[in-house]
């Protein structure tokens, strides 16, 4: 029995095409998880199942039934999502779990008890009269997700719920996903570019690749027999855009977050790149080479593979993966929250 | 000169603490004139103020560049073209108002309009996008949602409220132009402290300065206490 089904729906801002004809189906009590690389409408497509954006075209089926516009407040009650960057009400964490439950006219004390038992499962009990901005990131991830598993919707989407977390937090949120999935029985997806996640977490797995859903089944079957998802799962820096040739045969690709990357191939439109994690050069200072990409960034996350190092870097809302030795680390004298620049030819952007 | 200024302070308290009349009467008819103004002001200044920040029509910024422009407008400048206007020879001079409170209340409520209407629509734009979002994905309708991103507007938007009553109870153009500072009418805080310096006494003008300056401050203090809340 499926619980929502997507048939054609297609979504466009101004002429640029986010989704392209995408049929989806989620059945009622899976897990699905939605994979691609970054900008590759994972979060389009979840905003458009929680209805709070319209599509440009196609239409979405409650079991049998056709959501249509005047109805989309009633079936909006019945998903909630959880947005990869946390928002708050500038008010109490009690508050801002309380919001939804407020909205649906529930009696005072059934509120007080839902918010309690929210703060529990994401093992933040005692945190009500906290103010909401003031909490750590992963707290406030914690907290959008209770926020969330309060309402007890049949439908729970969650963008990037774990993204730029610490492991610690990461394995709350996994559990309390978990948690409800098997005792509320909650129908979930999860956009995801976290390969462990999707494989370990989920029961069937859609993967997308700019705007179109590509391949979808069991995950199990999905991780062992596709080669795309295979490819995509070991490929680290993977960023689409729109590419736009130039005069000299090199292309620019805008991969969002005001960051474009010259790559030398000859191709336009919308691409999906990638650069290996060692073909990038870290340094503490902007190179002067023949390298035509050099970005600004921010470490936000180290993993010690003994003699080498993997950082991820932040360059404004976007994250690559590089990698180093550990005697070149140690050298730099490198930390969380460093600022360096990461240098790469055109010739290390490849197409997916 | 420092001695003369040390002696006004001393007398000044004594006229506070005895509460002297006319310095009892310059301050609640302040009070009243420019919390009037702020009031009437506020009435049509928050629904625009909320109108051109949420809004997204053309001719935005030319708006809003008014509305900046007009943030500077000099006291006095208004309230002379105001007095033309309210003037027995002028178009609304039928109604009588020139030196009557009515005037100042008047003149201070168009004086603060673009505080007023800039801060409501600077607090409104800040609100994150996002929370119109997070307010329809949490259960709220349409127009809840909208309620959601105006509450978060609140705090910035009573700021804007506070700044305009300072503006107002500050200003002398215009209490000057259209209310004349006759005793026991139209006569405020502002006004009288010039009058009493041209007149020399000294003691009287900062006895008033003083309670002009505890209350601007006060305000300002409660506003940094609220905003760090």
């Amino acid at each position: 029995m499926n619980l929502l089904t997507l048939h054609n729906i297609e979504k466009r801002y101004g002429n640029k095409l986010a989704l392209c004809n995408v049929n989806l189906e989620v059945k009622r009590g899976e897990i699905l998880a939605v994979v691609g690389p970054n900008g590759a409408g994972k979060t389009t497509l979840l905003k458009i199942m929680a209805l709070i954006e319209a599509s440009s075209r196609g239409e979405m089926y409650y079991g049998d039934i056709k959501i249509s516009k005047d109805k989309i407040e009633e079936f909006r009650r019945k998903f909630t999502m959880v947005f990869q960057k946390s928002v708050f009400f500038n008010t109490s964490v009690y508050e801002n779990i309380a919001y939804g439950l407020k909205m649906r006219k529930l009696p005072k004390n059934e509120i007080k008890q839902r918010v309690q038992e929210a703060l529990q499962l994401v093992k933040l009990e005692g945190y009500a009269k906290r103010q909401a901005r003031k909490l750590s990131g992963g707290e406030q991830q914690r907290v959008s997700l209770a926020r969330a598993l309060a309402l007890e919707t049949e439908l729970l989407l969650l963008d990037e719920p774990t993204a730029n977390l610490d492991p610690k937090t990461v394995s709350i949120i996994e559990e309390a996903i978990a948690d409800v999935n098997r005792r509320m029985k909650t129908t979930i997806v999860i956009a995801t570019h976290n390969m462990f996640q999707a494989q370990n977490m989920t029961h069937r797995t859609a993967l997308i690749l700019n705007g179109k859903i590509v391949e979808i089944g069991k995950t199990k079957e999905i991780f062992t027999s596709s080669t795309r998802l295979q490819s995509f799962a070991s490929l680290e820096n993977v960023f689409s855009g729109n590419a736009e040739p130039r005069p000299d045969g090199t292309t620019i690709i805008d991969i969002g977050e005001g960051i474009k990357i010259q790559a030398a191939i000859n191709t336009c439109g919308k691409v999906s790149v990638f650069v290996m994690p060692e073909d990038i050069i870290l340094s503490k200072r902007p190179l002067i080479s023949s390298a035509r990409n050099v970005l600004k960034g921010t470490i936000i996350e180290i993993s010690d593979f003994g003699s080498i190092v993997r950082l991820r870097v932040g360059v404004n809302g976007l994250s690559f993966v590089v990698q180093i030795t550990k005697r070149s680390f140690l050298e730099m004298r490198l930390n969380l929250g460093s600022k360096v620049f990461l240098t790469f030819k055109a010739s290390s952007v490849r197409l997916v | 000169m420092v001695w003369e200024i040390a002696e006004g302070v001393q007398k000044a308290f004594q006229l506070i603490v005895s509460g002297d009349f006319a310095v009892i009467d310059a301050t609640f008819r302040s009070l009243y004139i420019s919390g009037t103004a702020t009031l009437l002001a506020v009435s049509w200044s928050i629904p625009l103020g909320i109108l051109i920040g949420s809004g997204n029509f053309r001719g935005k910024h030319l708006v809003k560049g008014f509305f900046n422009a007009m943030l500077g407008i000099p006291t006095v400048g208004l309230g002379l073209i105001l007095y033309l206007f309210l003037s027995r020879a002028g178009p609304l001079g039928i109604f009588h108002l020139l030196y009557t409170p009515t005037a100042i209340i008047l003149g201070q409520a168009i004086l603060i309009t673009p505080i007023a209407v800039t801060f409501t629509a600077n607090a409104v734009e800040s609100v994150e996008p996002e929370i119109k979002d997070l307010a329809k994905t949490l259960g709220a309708s349409e127009t809840e949602a909208r309620l959601a991103v105006l509450r978060e507007a609140l705090p910035s938007t009573f700021l804007a409220v506070i700044a305009s009553f300072n503006r107002a109870i500050a200003e002398l153009g215009v209490a000057f132009m259209l209310g004349g500072s006759i005793p026991g009418l139209t006569r405020v805080l502002t006004t009288s402290i010039a009058l009493e310096t041209t007149r020399g006494n000294f003691e009287f003008g900062i006895a008033l300065t003083m309670i002009l300056l505890a209350i601007v401050f006060s305000l300002s203090f409660l506003v940094n206490l609220l905003k760090r809340k």
